[in-house]
């Protein structure tokens, strides 16, 4: 018994709904109890689906239990074809369902319907949602695909896209960036699968040269699978970044057999992260959290890409913790694997991030401690399905990234001058210049116990009860201080007098103080 | 699997056709969502499954993520292999959860589809850990099950089990007046004040604290501020309580009538009652006048959702001169419902029960003006052209009482305004 308040998956009965609900002319039936229906709205309110799931639920009920679920589940899916008239079914129980025994596979068997159905075997209870998109995919692919068969020879290879599913993170444009760059190698694209495929398309997968992975969580058991029954080759790379995307290009090239000659795409992350503005990104503090296979990418990006520092890496993904773990040495650092957010929340905060790369509970942790964010990974809420293009993969969605993690930071200019202005007391003092000043004319250089209660009364209460004394030559040096430093360093410099129970402070001292602080 | 069948009512009121189907509802746990915001020093735990916690989830939206009293006990493989450590383990997160949360007074066993079909006993649990834990915390348990409880339902069975938790009223004290129903704390003290005007002392069940409970006895008189709470009546009355019968207070006419009912019951002079009503029934006349202007002639469809459809449509056309075409209820309880379904347009279509497919074939023959629905149909709905209005926000929006009821025609109102002024 695990005590739960967020999940980062669902069960995996939303897997099968994802593929299901990716796809076109398949129909899902579903042994589930009154209100398991809450899952369209994720469709329907978080991906804006215009349409509803192509999932028809028995939702039995209590007085059904004693009478025959059994027959309530057969009236379900007869009803479903008659009403849908889909080209394949696919048939599962929820975690209840799975309770009570009945057999969809079984019983939509002896129906007879006109139509291959597809039985689920979902495991609630130890399995979750992406394993439950895995096994849906694998199995229709496993159902559909036939058998192997001769490929023609052909100018232009072909291959399929596997992997994209309803609710997936940015799949909707991944699709389109990949073909795009796919079909400048000159490589054709045959079946996209689970996302805009029919039943019928998949009885097609085996007509391609090989396989695009692009979600391992979702596509790689069909694609090994596929591997095995069609002999067809998949790409191991994730073609998130632009190292990673010019190792799939580089892959992609391998394993069609095609020459270096093809103009591709650019991307400006490549500048943009070299430009001096980026200088101020240098060695910034992040934390990485998520699914397996945009943490990893994340990372790649994060340490090769926009030279931050990883100070945590980790990943809801169990079937991804060895490879994560791997990565988590490079930094020095222990991976963390946990679907427990409240781990997550004390890794962040002890890690003290300087920016949070997550899903959509990270965000949420992140504004909690104040900390800028960006979501890189499911499960993410309305906001991440947006209606502009924004891809992850490929050339363009390195721009997307590069745009997207940094904005939540501050500009390069942007943060040193609000650095400097922000503990300058001067520029406090005087109201906006656009508003009425009541401030009176501040003292030439006001001593710290002069000073309104504004400047850090909680740290000067706690060090020595003497308050430091500016002598005349320390106070001459410091309005040789350009404006908009100045206030920071005599607050440095009266902290480090403080710190020290100095009760005079020189000329010396406040050189000291700039050393001491000095980076 | 569809039937339909027509049976003419007792009383007044138009047919009620019952339905059986697919039905596109949330379970009874969603109540969690608005009921741990009214009791204060609350916390529900579901005992269920990894759906359960994602519907919870789903359905309680951001709130998830202001840390919520509530949580979701996950079975795995290993409670269900061997039935006799479900409760060890039970014990040790109530363990853990009330050592954590040293400020929860009051902690619901929540019973979900999982926990009820492989028959954990949650009743069992809750006395043994109450035994262990009261009185700092009381332990008491309900179920929230899809297979047994629709949406609101979980309310009522929450506040049932409540009820016998509840002080004894002593024989001897004097007529009091308990109104049932979670309603927000804003109107609640609407209400409070309302009838303190006419020199009755209101309580509410379920009250802001756990210690703050209502007694209840032989002289307690209760009116339901909520139409889906007939366990919750019964359990009430078990303890010898009388309920007061009244159309629900949704729009000026239905707070009136609700309101009156309870006067009448405590002898409130008339001239002392229309004193205390007249401002507010006056500002919601005046709002509703405008709303009225907006509304008026529009017909309206309601798929089945909370029990709160019959008392919206009676509101709708009467107050605002909507015209209800299709309305359907998860459950029609005929005697909670009695003074609502007199004043139902004798022509409106009534459904109990759900065939979400039969539904929606009549909403596309019938094409109303306006569908109020659940969010897995809403989208949908609108991408074929109909307006809609999402049903759920009826529950987590205030809009009982005086000085809601133009907020409430206002719900209905924002869509058909928002249509009218996209032109894209």
């Amino acid at each position: 018994m695990q005590l739960t308040l967020w999940t980062y998956e669902g069960p995996p009965h939303i897997g099968a709904m994802r593929v299901a609900t990716g796809m076109k002319g398949l129909h899902f039936v579903l042994h589930a109890p009154q209100g398991d229906t809450y899952a369209d709205l994720l469709f329907t309110m978080i991906e804006r689906r215009a349409e509803r799931p192509p999932v028809t639920y028995t939702t039995f009920q209590a007085r059904d239990l004693g009478t025959d679920t059994a027959e309530v589940f057969k009236d379900a899916a007869r009803a479903a074809y008659e009403r849908h008239h889909p080209r394949a079914i696919i048939v599962g129980a929820s975690c209840t369902a799975e309770l009570i025994q009945d057999d969809p596979g079984g019983l939509a068997k002896t129906l007879g319907l006109p139509c291959p159905v597809i039985p689920l075997e979902l495991s609630a209870y130890s399995r979750k949602e992406n394993w439950g998109a895995a096994e849906t995919l694998y199995r229709l692919a496993r159902g559909l695909a036939g058998e192997r068969r001769e490929r023609p020879a052909r100018a232009r290879p072909l291959a399929n896209l596997l992997g994209p599913t309803a609710l997936g993170f940015r799949h909707r444009d991944d699709i389109i960036e990949i073909t795009k760059l796919l079909n400048a190698l000159g490589v054709d694209v045959n079946v996209t699968a689970p996302m805009g495929a029919t039943p019928d398309d998949l009885t097609r997968l085996g007509d391609a040269d090989f396989n695009v992975v692009l979600y391992p969580e979702v596509a790689l058991p069909a694609a090994q699978y596929l591997e095995k029954a069609h002999g067809q080759p998949y790409t191991k790379t994730v073609p998130i970044g632009i190292g990673a995307t010019r190792d799939f290009i580089a892959e992609v090239r391998k394993i069609a057999n095609l020459p270096e000659t093809a103009e591709l795409p650019t991307s400006n992350l490549p500048w943009w992260s070299r430009s001096v503005d980026s200088t101020y990104l240098t060695g910034k503090r992040v934390f990485i959290f998520g699914d397996g296979t945009h943490v990893l990418a994340a990372e790649r990006i994060a340490r090769e890409e926009i030279g931050f520092d990883v100070v945590g890496l980790g990943t809801y993904s169990r079937e991804f913790a060895r490879e994560v773990r791997e990565r988590a040495k490079l930094h020095n650092i222990e991976a963390l694997i946990t679907d427990d957010y409240l781990d997550v929340e004390k890794a962040i905060a002890d890690a003290h991030p300087e920016l949070v790369l997550g899903t959509q509970m990270e965000r949420h942790i992140s504004k909690r401690l104040r900390l800028p964010c960006a979501v890189i990974s499911a499960p993410t809420h309305v906001q991440d399905f947006p209606a502009r293009y924004a891809p992850q993969m490929g050339f363009e969605g390195a721009n997307v990234i590069f745009d997207s993690w940094v904005h939540p930071l501050m500009m390069g200019l942007e943060e040193h001058l609000l650095g400097m202005f922000r503990e300058d007391s001067e520029f406090h003092e005087h109201a906006s210049h656009l508003g009425v000043s009541s401030a009176p004319a501040p003292a030439p250089i006001p001593t710290a116990a002069e000073q309104p209660v504004a400047a850090a009364p909680t740290a000067a209460a706690a060090s020595s009860p003497v308050e430091p004394q500016w002598t005349d030559e320390a106070t001459k040096e410091l309005k040789k201080i350009p404006f908009f430093v100045r206030g920071k360093a005599r607050g440095n410099t009266e902290k480090y007098a403080r710190e020290r129970g100095l009760t005079t402070i020189s000329v010396g001292t406040l050189y000291d103080a700039k050393a001491h602080y000095g980076r | 699997m569809n039937e339909s069948v027509s049976i003419r009512p007792h009383g007044d009121g138009p047919a009620v056709h019952h339905e059986r189907g697919q039905r596109s509802v949330f379970c009874g746990l969603t109540g969690i969502v608005w009921l741990h915001r009214k009791i204060q020093d609350a916390f529900f735990l579901v005992v269920g499954s990894r759906t359960c916690a994602h519907l919870i989830q789903s359905a309680a939206g951001v709130m998830i993520f202001a840390e919520p009293r509530f949580a979701t006990a996950i079975l795995d493989q290993r409670d269900l292999a061997g039935l006799a450590d479900v409760h060890d383990e039970l014990d040790s997160v109530v363990g853990r959860l009330l050592e954590r949360r040293p400020d929860i007074k009051l902690l619901f066993l929540v019973g979900s589809c999982p926990s009820e079909v492989i028959k954990i006993d949650l009743v069992r649990a809750a006395q043994r850990l109450n035994a262990k834990h009261a009185p700092k915390a009381r332990v008491i348990s309900y179920s929230g099950s899809g297979i047994e409880k629709t949406f609101t339902e979980g309310e009522d069975a929450c506040l049932a089990a409540l009820v016998p938790t509840l002080p004894a009223e002593p024989a001897t004290a004097a007529p009091s007046l308990m109104v049932v129903g979670a309603l927000a704390d804003i109107v609640e003290d609407q209400f409070a004040g309302l009838f303190k005007d006419m020199g009755v002392d209101a309580r509410f069940l379920p009250a802001r604290r756990a210690d703050a409970m209502p007694a209840v006895g032989p002289n307690t008189r209760f009116i339901l501020a909520q139409p889906f709470l007939a366990e919750t009546a019964r359990a009430l009355e078990a303890r010898g309580a009388r309920r007061i019968a009244a159309p629900y207070p949704l729009g000026a006419e239905g707070t009136t009538l609700w309101l009156k009912a309870a006067a009448e019951t405590f002898d409130v002079p008339a001239e002392k009652f229309e004193a205390a009503i007249a401002p507010g029934l006056a500002r919601a006349q005046m709002t509703l006048a405008r709303q009225r202007e907006k509304l008026g002639g529009k017909t309206i469809f309601f798929f089945p959702d909370s029990q709160l459809e019959i008392p919206l449509a009676r509101f709708l056309a009467r107050e605002v001169g909507m015209k209800p075409v299709d309305v359907s209820t998860p459950y029609l309880h005929r005697a909670l419902m009695a003074e609502e379904l007199a004043m139902l347009p004798a022509e409106t279509r009534l459904n109990e029960g759900s065939d979400v497919d039969a539904q929606l074939d009549r909403v596309r023959e019938k094409r109303p003006d306006i569908t109020v629905c659940g969010l897995g149909l809403a989208n949908p709905l609108e991408a074929e052209g109909l307006t809609t209005k999402w049903a759920i926000e009826l529950l987590f929006t205030p809009i009982q009482g005086y000085d809601q009821a133009g907020d409430l025609a206002e719900l209905f109102t924002r869509p058909l305004a928002r249509r009218s002024r996209l032109e894209v």
